[in-house]
């Protein structure tokens, strides 16, 4: 999952802290799985439904254009994109933004891809650089690859499947922000690896460059394993490439574009990679602009009134439009400029499930009952930009089933409004009345901070707000060290890839909690033996039946609804804002806005 | 002759009996009357007064009239307005409807006068209250910094040599460093982390004012403490406090009962200046989010609040921001007045600049009227000769100084005067 890091501290501008899709992923410590923050940004949102939601947006589901239709008449111009900031560090083994992977999956390829197309289609994952989708063999701890050949790097170099070794050692040598590949054999001896800078894994990926096969080699079974191969952290990289970080410089890669420049104070620049050519439509397909170009630096207002004026063709989508000026976007005459689409996101308070008073039951689900979801939708944005919500899976994600218990009212499908009453006998029932409760957010999100010192306070606790800076709060919150400065503590989580696992396993199963260390991703630091085994049975089950393992799943959701270690509060939408000359838009789950399968008026 | 025979007429020994009465005015009250009589810096008095009254009646005003409270959320409120009840927040219209707008100003003073802000709280009610937490953080920290700069100046321009070298330099490790650097740099470790400041047994949370306070006056304290030190260093070599050297007084007594009285004018001076510029640092840093912490606000939080509400309510952000022009105008105006009236030399100096400079521009040869100014009557014989009544009546009106004193050179430091 992506973390979704700071906003930008600086004028902490406590802009709409809402849907903010993108955070750098770079700024998350490692964790299991991708972060919570970064994905303010980086949108690896799975939306199975990704459809739009309002009517009159544009179609996320529309025909991919792929090769052929690339070729036919749309092809040209400059697609200019306008992002408030830069997405710091380039390099591909790194980069954990959103902001980089939608370009870097234009530039890269891996052994596999999510499906490069709109709608639920696109969580689907197909053979990129391998020729076909391998079954795992060994128990599901050997995946035997084969290479496509004749493909090239941009600086004309031959892709071998040797370049897959350097490109999974860089992930310990440079090294990567997430433990995605800690699972490959050799990996666990790679713990000195960026200090070293060596790291060898040629027990774990074996590459035969004569029959063109690459063999990887785990541990253990992972069924997510092809998911994380998806990731642009696993996109192959030329075996000459430095085993160190390579900064602000994009290795080659193999994609329909090449990095001509990026210079995280000015723009980036992308143009075509004239060795390119279409192996597989539906994993790579090729571009219709000519040139991409990412534009730092202005405000988001500004970003808007350049898109307005023409100026410009996308404000990045990870950049939080104002409130303001969500207003003209209201107006009829950008009806077909503007798409909104749900994200698979979290926002959320956890408990602090080790201290008074949120060490009981009684007073988690009073919290629950207490809180005004429509409240925090308000800061949200409004009902168009976030849907409240009471459990941990997000609508349209594999074993999501609607549960609410936390409602006014007897429908425990939907929340409807808090119940104060209900929580009022709960807080007495739990004895803890009167306590003191810390509430713990970052700056920019320090109004729904605020909203909950008010809802705390209504139920008889006297809550106070602990505002922190957004590059310190997250690890703050997950550092057990810590564990007795606070109460309850914001935080958001945005899907690395489309499985369960990666909310319920990641942020509240046993083995993410890591006392002592920043990347503790369970920050309610809660454990339920019972919910855990549960998780491991489905774990195991989805390698082989997926169906009944999202079955599994949704019990576990309500389990841990009602466990209550988190106040729910709402599932974020995003908005892309595109100019006039922008067509064939198209709203990918996992990479959002697929940039370059969209074509300009000339 | 006659005359005169007539006048002296009166029995010798009774003259002395009828000439007039001298009664000698303090330096103090012929300051407080040329303060008076300068109009523009008691209308500016006037108007920073009225502004510390209507922020510290934020509590009357909120509780009595708007009946609101100015820091819990509000975002499901409803006001009535023309008798229609609407919701504070508003969600947005068209097609998409995106976004919520917070109502805009009333202009009814009981009923959300300048309108909401996102979180639904009365604009009105928090351009008050951040007005008192603006006020209490700029005075306060004026004060201290003053207070604080002028026992080091003190110590330091009193007993010099390795202690002077001493403070001095450590004034000049914080002077080193730009000011809002320095400012950003404490805030956001003490401010926007768990820690707070612990001193000893005491803990000041990063919710406390008294954060902000400490943390503006100490990154202003060399800004106070040099020129302070100056007028030390002039008055300690002063022959009445080397006649008290003789006459064996102590260095308490020395330093606070003869040089104290004689260097407090120029931290008079100082003072509303630097009120004006820890509000404007106070408001800056708040604007950063590293100042006065939720949910308390400032003017600063309040136009950072409003930042995102330009386009569709800009009120949030224009009503503190006057507020803040109106403030510093206020105290700087003040601060000249002031300065006028306990130094009026100062302001022949500065007249005399303005119009070398004014001149320069027109080609017209600066340095001899620089040397004219120097060697007017009061200047060059300091204290030996009679004030002019009114420096300002055939002088053009004085340009405002720096909010921050500069530093103060030693060739000025020969033109300081005692009060």
């Amino acid at each position: 999952m992506i973390p979704i890091p700071a906003k930008s501290d600086t004028p902490d501008i406590p802009g709409r802290p809402t849907h903010d899709i993108g955070v750098a992923r770079r700024d998350c410590p490692p964790a299991r799985s991708g972060g919570r923050k970064a994905l303010r940004r980086l949108g690896a949102a799975t939306l199975t439904a990704g459809a739009l939601v309002a009517a009159g947006c544009g179609s996320s589901g529309s025909p991919s254009p792929g090769s052929s239709s690339a070729a036919a008449g749309h092809t040209g111009g400059t697609y200019t994109i306008l992002a408030n900031s830069a997405f710091g560090v380039a390099d591909l083994a790194q980069n954990y933004t959103l902001e980089e992977w939608q370009l870097a999956i234009d530039t890269h390829d891996g052994l596999v891809q999510f499906k490069r197309v709109g709608g639920t289609a696109g969580t689907q994952i197909v053979p990129d650089l391998a020729a076909s989708i391998p079954t795992p063999t060994a128990g599901g701890k050997t995946y035997v690859f084969h290479i496509r050949k004749g493909i090239k790097f941009s600086n004309g170099q031959v892709m071998k499947p040797s370049d897959f070794v350097t490109t999974f050692e860089r992930q310990f040598t440079v090294p990567g922000p997430t433990t995605f590949y800690s699972g490959i054999v050799g990996a666990s001896k790679c713990g000195n690896a960026a200090k070293t800078g060596k790291c060898d894994l040629s027990q774990g990926v074996v590459a035969d460059d004569t029959n063109y096969t690459l063999t990887i080699h785990l541990t253990a079974a992972d069924p997510e394993f092809l998911d994380k191969l998806a990731l642009p952290f696993a996109y192959v990289v030329p075996a000459s490439t430095s085993m160190k970080l390579t900064g602000n410089n994009v290795p080659p890669g193999t994609g329909p574009y090449l990095w001509q420049s990026y210079n995280p104070n000015k723009e980036a620049v992308l143009v075509r990679n004239k060795y390119f050519h279409v192996w597989n439509a539906e994993a790579q397909p090729a571009g219709y602009p000519d040139k991409i170009v990412e534009k730092y630096g202005q405000t988001v207002s500004d970003e808007v009134t350049a898109v307005q004026n023409g100026q410009a063709d996308e404000v990045f989508d990870g950049d939080v439009i104002p409130a303001d000026r969500l207003n003209e976007l209201n107006g009829a005459q950008y009806a077909k400029q503007v798409h909104v689409n749900p994200l698979t996101a979290d926002w959320y308070f956890a408990f602090n499930t080790k201290q008074p008073p949120f060490n009981n039951l009684k007073a988690r689900q009073a919290a629950n009952f207490a809180a005004d979801r429509n409240a925090y939708v308000k800061i949200g944005g409004g009902p168009s930009l976030a849907v409240p919500t009471c459990q941990v899976l997000p609508p349209n994600f594999p074993g999501y089933k609607p549960y609410c218990p936390y409602t006014a009212g007897s429908d425990t499908t939907k929340w409807t409004g808090p119940d104060l009453a209900k929580a009022k006998a709960l807080v007495k029932a739990s004895g803890t009345a009167g306590m003191k409760v810390v509430v713990n957010t970052d700056i920019p999100d320090k109004a729904l901070g605020e909203q909950m010192v008010s809802d705390l306070n209504k139920i008889g606790y006297k809550a106070s707000l602990q505002a922190l800076a957004g590059s310190i709060q997250y690890p703050f919150v997950q550092n057990s060290n810590n564990s007795k400065k606070w109460n309850i503590a914001w935080s958001a989580w945005y899907q690395d890839y489309p499985a369960p696992s990666d909310f319920l396993n990641v942020l509240l199963g046993c083995g993410s909690i890591h006392p002592g260390s920043d990347a503790s991703p369970n920050i309610a630091a809660f454990c339920d033996k019972s919910i855990q085994a549960q998780m491991d049975k489905a774990e195991q089950l989805s390698v082989t039946d997926p169906t009944a393992a999202n079955a599994i799943w949704a019990q576990v959701d309500h389990a841990m609804t009602d466990q209550a270690p988190w106040v729910d509060l709402y599932n974020p939408k995003q908005i892309d804002f595109l100019s006039s000359r922008v067509h064939g838009y198209q709203w990918n789950p996992q990479w959002y806005i697929l940039i370059d399968q969209q074509w300009l008026s000339k | 002759m006659a005359i005169a025979l007539t006048e002296s007429a009166e029995p010798p020994g009774q003259a002395p009996d009828l000439e007039p009465e001298i009664s000698g005015r303090s330096p103090w009250a012929l300051a407080g009357r040329r303060l008076w009589r300068n109009r523009i810096a008691m209308a500016a008095l006037v108007l920073f007064l009225l502004i510390i009254a209507v922020s510290f009646a934020a509590p009357l005003y909120a509780h009595d009239i708007a009946k609101v409270n100015a820091f819990a959320n509000n975002l499901s409120g409803t006001t009535i307005i023309h008798g229609h009840r609407v919701p504070l927040l508003q969600q947005g219209g068209g097609l998409l409807k995106l976004g919520e707008t917070p109502i805009g100003p009333t202009w009814d003073i009981s009923n959300y006068f300048l309108g909401a802000d996102q979180q639904g709280r009365d604009v009105m009610a928090r351009v008050l209250y951040g007005g008192r937490s603006s006020l209490e953080i700029g005075i306060g920290s004026a004060v201290f910094c003053c207070v604080i700069a002028t026992v080091i100046a003190l110590i330091a321009g009193y007993f010099g040599g390795i202690i002077d070298a001493a403070l001095s330099r450590l004034m000049d490790i914080i002077w080193a460093f730009p000011v809002y650097l320095l400012a950003i740099s404490i805030s956001t470790v003490l401010l926007t982390t768990s820690n707070g400041l612990s001193i000893g047994p005491l803990h000041l949370v990063a919710t406390s004012l008294w954060l902000p306070t400490l943390i503006i006056a100490f990154i202003y304290l060399p800004y106070v403490y040099r020129p302070i030190r100056g007028h030390v260093l002039s008055v300690s070599e002063k022959e009445f406090v080397q006649a008290g050297i003789a006459q064996g007084a102590s260095d308490v007594r020395l330093i606070f009962s003869d040089i104290l009285p004689n260097i407090v004018s120029v931290v008079i001076v100082l003072l509303p200046l630097m009120i004006a510029t820890t509000i404007l640092t106070e408001s800056a840093l708040s604007f950063l989010s590293i100042g006065v912490q939720p949910p308390n606000a400032s003017w600063g939080t309040i136009i950072s609040d409003g930042q995102d509400l330009l386009y569709t309510r800009p009120w949030v952000a224009i009503a503190p921001g006057i507020m803040i022009v109106l403030t510093v105008l206020a105290l700087n105006v003040l601060g000249d007045g002031v300065r006028d009236a306990l130094d009026p030399r100062a302001k022949l100096r500065a007249d005399a600049v303005d119009r070398a400079r004014a001149l320069r521009h027109h080609g017209a040869r600066v340095c001899d009227l620089l040397q004219d100014a120097r060697h007017r009557p009061g200047q060059a014989d300091r204290g030996s000769q009679p004030e002019p009544a009114d420096p300002g009546r055939d002088t053009p009106p004085v340009r405002s100084r720096p909010p921050v004193p500069r530093p103060v050179r030693p060739d000025d430091e020969e033109d300081l005067h005692q009060p």
